[in-house]
């Protein structure tokens, strides 16, 4: 059996289950933006920084801006794994695209706390 | 086993289901053969299921790259009522604005279909050979809706 040491949860499955459950969050807050825009077409800064000053909404973002980072890097390892055959540059873009999804949590992060 | 042959100790089939041992049998057999291989995928037509899969994968990279302007407007519209009115004048003024907006919408709807897809099968619904060419084509169609309806959105 080849042990994997880039993959996100080290086992396939790990992988495969928590790709499911990212996928069903983010999936979920998709609808809820999605329905939120359409349900207010004429939408002013207060309501919508009104939205983002909820608890609730701070929690699910950020649990969606979590699924984004897990579901991005399984995904796009995979992706890689498959495409990339030579190790020198698969693990070149896969380190690229680890430092980019930190940057985006970090962003995130900030969004819904700073300023 | 058809042919009286017991699968290995340590194969355990995926589902218990009797109608899909027969579908699991194949695969194996498959995995197994040693009948040489054609890897050149240039020369392979590929099925309706493939593209959606490929299709798939091809979304997902451009969501993750579409994230840069998805943060960028979610935190531009947040920092201050100048910011929200720039990301909505943006969105109702700039060609190139919504041009990405109805990019990203569409990318982000086929990949929303076909995610439902791979979850729907994951419950065992839908796993035949022609139930899958039928679900492809459903992922097909209703992306295809929902991205024009995307594009009414944006204009």
């Amino acid at each position: 059996m080849v042990t994997n040491i880039t993959n996100f949860g080290r086992s396939g499955l790990s992988d495969w289950l928590i790709q499911r459950f990212s996928a069903v969050i983010l999936a979920l807050y998709t609808l809820f933006i999605v329905a939120y825009l359409l349900l207010n077409p004429g939408l002013d800064y207060a309501t919508w920084s009104g939205l983002f000053a909820q608890t609730w909404m701070r929690i699910f973002s950020l649990l969606a801006f979590v699924s984004i980072a897990a579901h991005a890097w399984i995904g796009l390892w995979t992706v890689t794994t498959d495409y990339l055959k030579p190790t020198g540059i698969r693990l070149a873009v896969q380190s690229a695209i680890i430092l980019a999804i930190f940057v985006f949590l970090v962003w995130g992060i900030q969004i819904l706390w700073g300023a | 086993m058809a042919d009286g042959r017991a699968l290995p100790q340590n194969h355990r089939p995926l589902g218990l289901c009797p109608k899909h041992r027969a579908g699991q049998e194949s695969v194996y057999r498959a995995v197994n053969s040693k009948r040489p291989v054609n890897l050149d995928i240039s020369t392979i037509k590929l099925p309706l299921p493939a593209l959606t899969s490929i299709t798939h994968r091809i979304t997902g990279i451009i969501l993750f790259i579409g994230l840069i302007f998805a943060f960028w407007a979610l935190d531009k519209s947040l920092s201050s009522p100048a910011g929200f009115y720039a990301v909505q004048d943006a969105l109702a003024n700039s060609l190139l604005a919504k041009l990405v907006a109805w990019g990203l919408l569409s990318a982000l709807a086929f990949h929303f279909v076909a995610g439902i897809k791979h979850l729907l099968m994951d419950l065992n619904i839908g796993v035949t050979l022609e139930s899958g060419v039928r679900k492809a084509q459903i992922t097909v169609v209703v992306s295809a809706v929902l991205v024009i309806l995307a594009g009414v959105w944006v204009w």
